[in-house]
């Protein structure tokens, strides 16, 4: 994953129509353009469909890959996000393997540390939620790993300006 | 008023003045055509869908207002890919307007189903699907609107069949609002005006280099007029030929890979490039790091995704070429810039004088270069020329002199074989009364020889001058240069014979010899009723020279040596 000095958030608002995350994914491939994440959601409006982008690279490939999206007709407005100027999550669901009583104690400890949630459970492994910014969920991935990753699932970032800013203005 | 989806688009072309349509009809387009021959739009029937949108391109260069191509669904669709490829690499506004099997039947593989808003996606400004007949009058207006502002480009509107056939009561929009997309007034900033004049005041060696944007905003005149004001050479891309005449004092020639020698040398020893609707593609600069590493760099173009897509530049301007232009040259008049000597004119003189005795080719035959000069002195000025892909491509933008804008039509960026004829049968459409010149090679020209059908047909006298060298001449000429002279199935060997082949098609065909015979053939075919195909034999060895070799520096030249 990123280290999230080198990051850029991108956030699009595009039209909520059939193809439009094709349009956009289409061109991010046809331009040779390398990104981490991406996620769909909807938004305030209805109709527009917000899209969260996070790639890495210097600010001449950012600025390039924005300028080439904003020429979409469904992308209605485009800007990057500084992450210091933005509130960013992630949501993570990790499956740890937990068969061992001590163990499972030490989990539930740095689950508890990193401020995250079971949501399930077996005999032999825990389910946890996690969230936060991309770093933390690392760093938290980075100590579940001694445990034994069964499975993970991660969402992907979204973000918004700080302030009463909005993307959309 | 009820009717069918079919002749809603019908009416929508119309009412966006529509005169002519390229296609062909096939299974998912028969209520279309249905439409259309009840209706006064002329159609003109390709043989080869790559070919109607090919006419599109050329009629809608020549024109300046879209062309329209159309195609069934599946292989008539996926036949257009390459025309709308062209158009897009060259910013030219052609309309697709393709067949779609019925609705129930997307994505169940039904027969001739191809997903061509898939497939044209990367290759077009846009690319849409209209999902019922009440969409029909929005998208035609969108396709329209997209194609023409701003950057232009193709659009494809595909159709499904059930669509076509479904009843509306058509609302046409007077204006079309898309949210993602607005249309630029073109007037550059304040502020760019003002950092671009100082550069200019400055500069005691500005070079002007001109791409197809101005020929697209029809900014040759002001361009000319600017150019003689600050005393700046004119150099062109490919696509930027016509952008001032050819003949005139300023003008250089093409730069880049192919580029005349005085072009590529003024742009080393320029202080100060003003680039102009260009988008510093690679046969332009050659390797980018070694690009005009002495000089400032004004880009403008509409586009703002090209300003530093491939070089830094120092201003930036984002704007019409044509009202960029306009605003530098009467702010310079203001402040009463006027040159009218300078060292910078005489050391271009100098240069051209160095280099004319370069470019004579050498060895037996006919001589590319001097077809091309006997031709230019054989033809009124606003003949309209195009070109096949390759050598003969490359002879035509280094020795034919263009001397309006409109008048030069090639496959720049693609650089798709088989461009010329159907190009040329799409300009002549569009202006029936210049004479249409397709400058081609033996094998691009068998890439859409078909098309001559087209143009017996319709009656088009289009002339073709195949330069027959046997050969893929420009594949060949790399082989010789960069693989050792390994031939490597380039050779086409001495077939077809075209006199013949354009006899067989009802076209007239005439076999060049001699340098006489084809003054002779060219001055008589501008009489011509008919299309006329010219076999102009050359030997496979004869190459477009000078050469930058590619990934090279534009100062690392080949001669004739």
């Amino acid at each position: 994953m990123a280290e999230e000095g080198q990051m850029h958030i991108i956030a699009a608002l595009v039209e909520d129509r059939p193809g439009v995350l094709f349009k956009v994914t289409s061109l991010i491939r046809r331009r040779g353009f390398n990104i981490d994440t991406i996620t769909v959601g909807s938004t305030e409006k209805e109709g527009v469909s917000r899209i969260t982008m996070t790639m890495r690279g210097d600010e001449s490939i950012v600025e390039q890959l924005v300028k080439q999206l904003s020429k979409i007709p469904d992308v209605v407005k485009i800007s990057e996000l500084k992450p210091s100027e933005s509130v960013y999550r992630e949501l993570a669901m990790v499956k740890v393997s937990a068969p061992d009583p001590s163990k499972r104690s030490d989990i539930l400890n740095y689950i508890t540390i990193f401020r995250g949630r079971v949501i399930d459970a077996s005999k032999d492994s825990l389910t946890i939620e996690m969230v936060g910014s991309p770093k933390k969920i690392n760093a938290f991935l980075d100590l579940m790993k001694g445990f034994g990753i069964v499975e993970l699932a991660r969402t992907g970032m979204v973000a918004l300006p700080r302030g009463s800013k909005s993307a959309s203005e | 008023m009820k009717l069918s989806g079919a002749k809603a688009i019908v009416e929508a072309l119309k009412k966006e003045k529509v005169e002519v349509i390229f296609g062909i009809p096939g299974g998912s387009t028969i209520p279309f055509y249905d439409a259309i021959y009840e209706s006064d739009i002329r159609h003109i029937l390709a043989r080869h869908e790559q070919c109607a949108a090919h006419m599109a391109d050329g009629y809608a260069r020549v024109k300046g207002f879209p062309g329209v191509c159309t195609a069934t669904s599946g292989p008539g669709a996926t036949n257009l890919v390459t025309g709308i490829a062209v158009a897009y690499m060259d910013s030219s506004p052609i309309i697709a307007i393709t067949g779609q099997v019925p609705r129930s039947m997307i994505g169940k593989d039904a027969f001739q189903e191809a997903d061509i808003v898939g497939i044209t996606t990367p290759i077009t400004k846009y690319a849409f699907q209209v999902t019922s007949a009440s969409q029909i009058p929005d998208a035609i207006r969108t396709a329209f609107l997209l194609a023409s502002t701003n950057r232009k480009g193709p659009v494809l509107v595909d159709v499904p069949k059930d669509v076509q056939l479904e009843e509306v009561d058509p609302d046409y929009p007077e204006r079309m609002n898309i949210r993602g997309y607005v249309v630029r007034s073109g007037d550059p900033h304040p502020y760019s005006v003002k950092k671009a004049l100082g550069l200019i005041m400055s500069s005691e060696r500005p070079l002007i280099i001109a791409g197809g944007g101005v020929i697209a905003s029809n900014a040759s005149e002001e361009l000319t007029k600017f150019a003689e004001l600050i005393l700046a050479p004119v150099a062109t891309t490919l696509m930027g030929k016509g952008a001032i005449p050819e003949n005139h004092p300023l003008s250089l020639g093409m730069v880049g890979m192919h580029g005349r020698g005085e072009a590529n040398k003024s742009v080393e020893e320029a202080d100060l490039i003003i680039a102009v609707g260009m988008r510093f593609g690679d046969r332009t600069t050659g390797k980018l790091d070694e690009f005009a590493r002495n000089s400032k760099i004004i880009h403008i173009d509409i586009d703002p995704a090209e300003i530093g897509k491939n070089i830094k530049v120092d201003v930036p301007i984002v704007a019409d070429a044509k009202k960029t232009i306009s605003v530098l040259y009467s702010k310079l008049l203001e402040i009463g810039s006027k040159r009218t000597e300078s060292e910078w004119i005489k050391r271009i003189n100098s240069l051209k004088e160095m280099f004319a005795s370069n470019y004579a080719e050498k060895g037996d035959g006919l001589k590319p270069s001097r077809l091309m000069k006997i031709l230019r002195d054989c033809i009124p000025s606003k003949s309209i020329v195009t070109t096949g892909v390759g050598q003969n491509q490359m002879w035509a933008a280094l020795h034919f002199k263009v001397l309006e804008p409109r008048a030069f039509i090639t496959s720049g960026g693609l650089g798709a074989m088989g461009f010329g004829l159907p190009a040329a049968i799409g300009a002549k459409v569009a202006s029936p009364d210049r004479p249409v010149f397709n400058i081609d090679g033996d094998g691009s020209f068998l890439m859409t020889e078909q098309d001559l059908a087209t143009a017996v047909s319709e009656g088009l006298p289009v002339i073709s001058i195949i330069l027959k060298n046997r050969a893929l001449g420009m594949v060949r000429q790399w082989q010789c240069l960069f693989c050792n002279r390994r031939y490597s199935h380039t050779n086409l060997g001495n077939v077809p014979d075209f006199v013949k082949l354009a006899e067989a098609y009802g076209a007239e065909g005439i076999l060049i010899e001699s340098y006489e015979a084809f003054e002779v053939a060219v001055k008589k075919s501008l009489r011509a009723e008919m299309p006329v195909v010219m076999e102009v034999p050359i030997s496979p060895d004869e190459k477009v020279l000078p050469m930058v070799p590619p990934g090279k520096g534009l100062k690392e030249v080949i001669w004739y040596g």
